[in-house]
This record gives C-alpha cells, structure tokens and sequence, in this order.
C-alpha cells in the first residue's frame, strides 16, 4: 500500500496534523484501533442486554447459583498474564528476536488455551445441568456475551498460530510486524472485556 | 441433503414474480451476452472487478445503487397502485401476504441497497482527491466492503425468486420476526443479507476515518480540510459506532431463531422491547449516517456555484461535530408510544428538539453563501435549493413529532411515512442526484446534458410532492402505514394524487437513463478538457478528468482552506515542491473482495436454507481466500515516471508544459 | 526504528517508545492490575463492604482496571501523538455509556410501565 507524499524531512515545530499522509504502520494501527472500537461497542451491546435480561430466570437457575468465583478467578488471571506476555512478545517482534518470540507468544497460547478450556468446562456443566442458553432469557444472554469473549479469544488464538506461521516463512518483514502489532492490541482489548465480564456478569451475580 | 431448499420454494404460483424473475433473468443474460461477445470480460475483471482503485469502487457502488433504486421504486408503484385501488370494499390486485413482503423490501432495499452505496460511494471517489492522496488508507479492503455489499444486494435479489422475503416490514421486530410467526426463510432472507453488508460497511467506516484523520495532503490541517471531509468523517464515527450494534442485535435475533435463544421470544423471560431499543439505536445514527454527506455535497456545491468560500465554515464544522455526537441521544423517538413513560419519552423529545438547531445552523449558512454570490443555475444548484426547500419541510414535520403527545397521535401513521421521505428524498436523494452530477465530470471526463438534467429535477421534485403531500394529510385522517387497504373511500381521490406523483418521479428516473445515454452519445461536446468544469475551490479539480490512477502527480504543500481555489488566484506565486517526476506505486488490483464475496454469498445461501455442507464449503472457501492474501507479498505495481510524464504532457498540464503557475482553463 | 518523532498524524496505539521502558510498561501494568483484581474478588464476597456500595466499588475497581490495561499495555496517553487514539477511545466510551445505561434505564422504564400478565398478577396481592 502505497501513500502520496511520504512524510518529508519535517522540523519538530510543525504540528503533527499539518505533516502529510502518516506512515503505513501508523494508518495500520490506526485502522485496527478503530475495528477494536467497533468491537467494544458490538459488547456494549451484549452487555447491554445481559444487564436488561440478568433478572429474566423464568424460574430457573440464577447467576449466582450457578458461577463458581474461584473458577472465574483462575481464567481472570490466565488471560490477564497472557496479556503481559504478549506485551514480551510483541517486544520481541519489534526486535526480530524469533526465539523471544516464540517463547513469550507460545506462554500466551497456552495461557489462552487453558482459559478457553476452563471456560469450556463451565460451558458444557452448565448445559448438562439444563441450564442451556435455551431455557432462559438470562441463560441465552449469559451464553452470548460470554461465549461472543470465547470466540474472539479462540481467533485470537488461531490468529496467533497463522502469525508465527507468517514469521516463519515470510521473515520479520514489515507487514508480517504490522500484523503483529494489531494482534497485540486485539489480545490486550479481549482483556479489557473481560474485566468487564467478570465483574458484571460473575461478580455481580445476585 | 439440500436442507429446507425445494422445487416449492419457487412460487410459481404467483405470476407477478415469475415474469418479473423471468425478465430480470433475460436483461441479466442479454447484458452477460453482450460482454462476452464483445470479449468484455478480461477488461471488466482487471479494470473494475478486482480494482483497488477508490475512483473504481466509488463509480460501482453509485452503479449498484442505482440498479437497486429502480428494484426499491418498482415496490413503491406496486404499493402505490394497490393503495390507489383498494379503497371500500375493493381488494386491490396484491393479496396482504405479499403486499407485506413489498412493503418489507422496499424499505430494506432503498436504505440499505440504494441510499448507504449512494453515499457511501460519493465519499469513496471524492474523499482521497479533496484530501490531496493517492487512495484511501485500505484499498484492498475497501474492494471487500464493496463486494460485500453486492453479496447482500444478491442474496435480497434471489429471494425474489427462490424462497420469499421477510413480512415484518424493514426492521423485522419480534415477536413476529421469531420463528414461531415466521417461520419461513423470509426473515433469514433479511437477517443474512444485512449481516454481509454490513460488514461491509463497517469496513468502510474504518476505511474513510482513517484516510481523513491519517492520510491528507501536506499542510492540510483540519482547519483547511473540504467540508464534505469533515461531513464524511462525522458519517463515517457514525457508522464505526453504530453499525456493530446491528450485527449484535441481528446476531441476537439469528440465534432465537436458529438455535432456540429467549432474547427477544415472548416466553421463558424474553423481552421483544429489548429488540426496539437496540435497533434504534443503531436506526437513528444510521439516518444521520445517510444525511451528513449529503449536507456535505450541498456545501460544496452552493459555495462553487456562488464563487463564494461558504459562509461561517466554523459554524459548520462544528455543527457537524454536534449532529455527530448527538444523534446517539434522540433514539427513543421511534418508539415514544411503547410505554416508557413520561420521564423517559419527556427527555427524548427534548434531545430531538435540539438536534434540529445544528441542521438549522447549517441551513442558514447555505443560504448566506448563496445571498451576495455570483450564482450559476446548474444542475447541482437546482437539487441544491430544492432540498434546502424540501428538507426543511421534512425537518419541521420531524420536529413536531419530537413532542410525545402529539407523536402518539401521529406514530405508524401515514404522517409519519410522509416526514421520512420527505427528509430521505428531499435529503439523501437529492443530495446524491446532486453529487452524481457535480463529480460525474470528474469521474468520466465529461459533462451530463444539462437540459435533460434539470427535466430530471423538476419530475422528482414535483413528483415527490404530489406523492407525498397527500400523506401528510391522509396521516392526520388518521390512515396507518403497512396498511394493504382501507374502507372511508374518501381517503383515495389522496391516493391518487399519490399515484399520479410516485408516476412523475418513475418518469424522472427514467429520464436519468435517458440522460446518462445522450450524455455518452454527446460527450465529445461536453469533454471537461481542464478537469476544472465548474471553476472549483477544492484539490479534486486540479488534477485531470478523469484523474490518472494515481491521482496527483505532485502534491503541493496546502497554505489554505478550498486549496485549490487559492492556488488559481495566486498563480505563479506558489510553486511547486519540486519538479521532477518519480515513479509512482500503486497498490496492485487484488481478486480478494469478489472471492470473498462468492464465498458470502454461499455461506448465507446455506445458512438461511439450512444446509449445513454448503455453509462449511462457504465458511472454508472464505478463510482459504483470506489465508491465500495474507501470504501475498508482492502487493504493489509500478508506474515508471516515464509514464506519468506521458500522462501529464498528454493532458496539456502545467507541469508538462514546463510553465511555472500557469494553469490551463482557468477562469477567475 | 521505533522513533516516533518528527512522525506524521501521531503514533499507533500499542507503540512502545524504547524496548527497555516497553518491558517495564507491562511489568508496572501488571504489578497494579493483580492487586486491583484481587480486591474486585474480595470486595464480590467480602462481609466488610457495606452490601449497597458493592457495585460502585466493583464498577470503580473495573474502571481502574480497564485504565491500567488502556495506559500500561496499549500505552494510550495523553501525549501529543496519541491524540487521535484518544479522542477515538473517549467517543468509543461515549457510545458504550450511552448503549448500556441508556437501555438499562429505559427497559427499566418499559418493563414497569409494560409489566406481563403473569409480573402483574405476582405483585397482586
């Protein structure tokens, strides 16, 4: 992707807006900035109607005989270290240290895994309890929400995979660092959501 | 094996479907014929289908808008002529099940399938060249969002003929749009054409924010960039806000229906309600998602065509912000009589009340831009104060259903229809009619007939009229919308009128084929030599018409805002940076948007029939295109500067011509 | 090469200014956010916080949390080359505010003024 203008040798005093088109990396980032917006309001949405549909049991389990806190506290802290070894590994990346980078990158897979796993097993107890996202408005809706986080972390993890992939074959080229750059930020914004998800779906159980 | 999908799936019982499919499959095969014959296809494929190009993809979009506006407006003289006719005891010639999937398409099509590519295909050719760059931020993406679109426009088109269409009017409420009141593949129909395309907006969104807030030429601060940009940047936050909150509560509808969730269901504690409130609010910025480049093509026009810069360009700028902001507070207005009570509706109304001030703002700044200036009478001008007459109508009637009590009088009833068209026609259809004609020269390298072009006005300006004035009154009678016939027969001489005016806007769409034909034949007499045809202000007139791939051969540093107007007043005092020609590189065309599409297409093909092996193939086949793409690496072609010069002597230009500041053609 | 001066139109969100103070970034950020999710957890069962304030607490604790993560991991700042990812933050923040606590208070509104037959007949006496 090509720009006009690339950015001239520019002295520091000229504010930054006046300065051309910006570098690829910086219009990148930018863009994916933006998709993780878009991404936080598609929750907001789904947040939205947990807490509309929360009380809505028609008479079956409720959140709080259902939620485990301990189990909801193993999967906050798996994902909120692989957020900071994934912060090791994007350095890596940015240096072209591949063994760094395959060792910080592959703690957060694992780390992702085993939220995912963990999450799954409360998925499928629930289920086998007749507690599935049909039997209620506020089952359908802890489901979503919930499982919308389980499947961005599972992309997450697939995109990973194709990432170090792509360094593998391809170099530490800089579109392969771009895309790298936007994973970190989707990794770091999935943490973010989930702050939001365990405190007002697990923690706010009545 | 093929899931729901059977031979009963095509109605061949209802005649007025099968000749329109039987016609609609005879111009599809005349058209495919016609290219093959010509060997089109190689030059289709490499120049549009798989461009990247901003100036491509914008000229497509319109193209595909205005197919879609002839499909939306046959449902509208359906509509029309059963109204007009089944009055009494009459039954008119459309049974209720079908009138309702009429109404249904109608609505969908002419907003999301006409009114969205429309706009969003004017700020896709015009945004990079006011701005001063080569393209928008995402070439390859914005290819995708296009061609998503088109999924959407395919999979809409095909339940005409295989299947149905959904009964529960545009924005498919529950109950009714659940499974257990439509059980058909009508509403999956709507639900996964409107999950492709508006993932294809979406992308769009991000697309043209990023190009606006990242990408402008050098100088161009905000405070110099083209109104329109600003108008485009407001609708493109709009849509990276709003546009995901639809595919949530689609989402949310998809899985009640599919998978047996309780989120909008009338049992097991689901709220329909809850539906309402998250479809407006994705529903109310969408309007103004659709408005604010319209209001931007108007500022445009009305300061060219007055050779005047636009009066109070702050004021503008910043009641563009505020629209922007507040259209996310006014939501509930749709849905004042659901019963959220005083308070709430109380509030609501008042927010909607202020909202109405910026548009008043910037109303008063056209007109002040127009009061003093040298006015030229052209085509854009005349949509221009047709709108600012229309619109401001529209408006008022909106702002008077701003107040709950009388909204409750007024909610679902003929009244109400008549004030969104009045601001969608008035606002969006002009505007874009406007826009079409402003920067067709641009895009084509001549001008459209004028003659023809004003005919063109007055028959949707007086044929919106007489369609809709009629409304307004039939609405305080108290006549409701989705209504397939009425028993006080003194409600149809009003029907008529309808008619009579919903027939003059058929003959101005008409006329605009007519138009683009003549002006084809006639172009040789209206070539826009000097890419400069209307004397403009902004950096889109400064290069040829139509422009090179590239865009700008060489971007001076901007000094001020309508850039390009102050360049032609102080020629030969700014120079350029520097004379020497380079080669340019250009992000090389790309299948990726129309393979990812076919796969779409399939994808929701399957999913709304139920056949699951079809939808695997889908799903795979657009992971294995996106994973083929992202292991591409040679994305870029070069243009020799050998070649730019060619381009620039050829066009006669400045930079060709060696003449330091002297500019051809120019008029001041 | 990661020199973000004399860039145009700012910085990436994300973008760590020099590879050493990138490290500590995430180390500081996780050394706030343990504690902060800790007391989340203790404040959700703990019968020492006086039961009404426990969501402000919690809704106060997620803020903080959520803050760490926007300044420590995605190094979001008020620094003059972060403006655009600021200001794109804050309106996605608007919207988000305006989503949930809109819909909460007026489905609230709704559902007491739209009660179902079966709501009404439970609050009969």
């Amino acid at each position: 992707m090509s720009v006009a203008g690339e950015a001239l040798p520019i002295e520091p005093e000229v504010p930054l807006s006046l300065r051309g088109p910006a570098p690829i990396r910086v219009v990148a980032g930018f863009g994916f900035w933006l998709f993780l917006l878009s991404d936080i309001i598609l929750f907001a949405a789904l947040f939205a109607t947990y807490s509309v549909l929360s009380g809505s049991t028609a008479g079956g389990a409720t959140g709080a005989e259902l939620f485990d806190k301990r189990h909801v506290f193993i999967e906050t802290m798996c994902l909120l270290t692989s957020s900071v070894t994934c912060g090791f590994g994007s350095l890596a990346v940015q240096r072209a240290d591949a063994r760094a980078m395959f060792v910080w990158m592959g703690a957060t897979f694992i780390l992702g895994v085993t939220f995912l796993t963990l999450e799954g097993r409360e998925f499928a107890s629930m289920v086998a309890a007749g507690a599935g996202p049909s039997h209620s408005a506020f089952l359908s809706a802890f489901f979503t929400l919930v499982g919308t986080h389980g499947l961005h972390v599972s992309l997450g993890l697939v995109w990973l995979v194709i990432m170090l992939l792509q360094v593998m074959t391809l170099g530490f080229q800089p579109m392969v660092g771009r895309r790298f750059f936007a994973f970190g930020l989707f990794w770091h914004a999935l943490d973010i959501v989930w702050i939001g998800v365990f405190t007002i779906v697990y923690l706010g159980a009545k | 094996m093929l899931g729901r999908l059977s031979w009963s799936a095509i109605p061949f019982d209802q005649p007025i479907v099968m000749w329109t499919s039987a016609t609609v499959g005879v111009v599809l095969a005349t058209v495919f014929g016609l290219i093959t014959m010509k060997g089109g296809w190689p030059y289709l494929w490499r120049e549009w289908i798989t461009s990247v190009d901003h100036k491509r993809i914008g000229v497509m979009y319109m193209i595909l808008g205005l197919v879609m506006l002839v499909r939306g407006f046959s449902d509208a003289i359906m509509m029309r002529t059963q109204l007009a006719l089944a009055a009494g005891n009459a039954p008119g010639y459309l049974p209720p099940e079908h009138y309702d999937q009429i109404f249904s398409a109608h609505g969908t099509i002419m907003i999301f399938f006409v009114a969205m590519p429309f706009v969003v295909g004017l700020m896709n050719f015009a945004v990079p060249l006011q701005l001063g760059v080569r393209d928008v931020a995402f070439p390859k993406l914005n290819s995708v969002s296009f061609w998503l679109t088109a999924s959407g426009v395919l999979l809409v088109n095909l339940s005409l003929f295989v299947g149905e269409f959904a009964r529960t009017g545009w924005l498919a409420y529950p109950p009714l749009s659940e499974l257990a009141y439509s059980p058909g593949v009508g509403v999956d129909y709507y639900l996964w054409s409107l999950q492709l395309s508006g993932m294809g907006t979406l992308l769009a969104g991000i697309n043209l924010t990023t190009t606006i807030l990242k990408m402008r030429a050098p100088g161009m601060g905000y405070s110099r960039m083209p109104i329109f940009c600003w108008t485009a940047l407001a609708s493109n936050l709009l849509i990276v806000a709003a546009f995901p909150v639809l595919t949530a509560t689609f989402a949310m509808l998809l899985l009640d229906r599919y998978c047996g969730f309780h989120f909008f269901t009338n049992d097991l504690g689901g709220n329909p309600m809850m539906y309402v409130n998250l479809i407006w609010i994705w529903g109310h910025p969408e309007v103004y998602i659709l408005i604010l480049p319209a209001f931007g093509v108007f500022s445009e026009v009305v300061a060219t065509f007055s050779g005047k810069p636009l009066f109070g360009r702050r004021s503008m700028v910043l009641a563009t912000m505020v629209i922007c902001m507040l259209s996310f507070m006014v939501w509930l207005h749709h849905f004042f009589t659901m019963g959220a009570g005083a308070d709430v509706n109380g509030f609501f109304g008042i927010m909607t009340m202020i909202i109405a001030v910026p548009t008043g703002v910037k109303v008063f700044n056209w007109l002040f831009t127009l009061y003093g200036g040298r006015i030229q009478y052209t085509v854009p001008l005349y949509w221009t104060v047709g709108f600012i007459v229309t619109f401001v109508i529209g408006g008022m009637t909106g702002v008077l259903m701003a107040i709950p009590p009388a909204d409750f009088v007024l909610h679902n009833s003929l009244f109400l229809i008549a004030h969104f068209h009045n601001v969608a026609i008035g606002g969006v259809v002009f505007g874009a009619m406007a826009g079409y004609t402003y920067w067709f020269p641009k895009a084509f390298g001549f001008r459209l007939n004028e003659r023809l072009g004003k005919a063109v006005f007055w028959c949707w300006f007086i044929g919106f009229y007489l369609a809709f004035m009629p409304l307004y009154a039939l609405g305080l009678m108290g006549a409701t919308r989705r209504m397939q016939h009425y028993s006080d027969t003194h409600w149809q001489p009003l029907m008529l009128v309808a008619l009579a005016g919903a027939i003059v806007i058929l003959l101005g769409i008409g006329l605009t084929a007519l138009q683009l034909v003549v002006s084809i034949r006639q172009r040789r007499q209206h070539r826009d030599q000097t890419g400069d045809p209307w004397n403009g202000r902004t950096l889109e007139w400064s290069v040829p018409s139509p422009p090179p791939a590239w865009n700008f051969t060489e971007v001076a540093t901007v000094q001020e805002t309508d850039a390009y107007w102050h360049s032609k007043q102080t020629a030969g005092a700014s120079n350029p940076s520097s004379n020497a020609i380079v080669d340019m590189h250009l992000p090389r065309n790309s299948p990726v948007g129309i393979f990812l599409a076919f796969f779409a297409v399939i994808l929701g093909f399957a999913l709304i029939w139920r056949i699951d092996w079809l939808a695997g193939i889908g799903l795979i086949g657009a992971i294995v295109v996106v994973l083929r793409e992202a292991w591409k690496t040679d994305l870029e072609v070069r243009v020799p500067a050998e070649e730019v010069m060619a381009f620039e002597r050829a066009h006669g230009t400045r930079l060709a011509a060696g003449r330091v500041g002297a500019t051809p053609g120019a008029r001041s | 090469m990661m020199n973000s001066q004399g860039q145009a139109q700012g910085a990436a969100p994300g973008v760590s200014v020099h590879d050493r103070h990138g490290a500590r970034s995430y180390l500081v950020g996780l050394l706030y956010a343990v504690p902060l999710t800790l007391a989340s957890f203790w404040a959700a069962t703990s019968p020492l916080v006086y039961a009404p304030a426990v969501p402000v607490l919690l809704a106060t604790l997620a803020i903080a949390q959520m803050g760490v993560h926007v300044a420590f991991f995605l190094h979001i700042s008020s620094a003059p080359d972060q403006t655009n990812n600021l200001l794109a933050l804050a309106f996605g923040v608007f919207v988000t505010g305006l989503i949930v606590f809109g819909s909460m208070m007026i489905m609230t509104h709704l559902n007491h003024n739209m009660m179902s037959m079966d709501e009404l007949m439970k609050i009969q006496r």
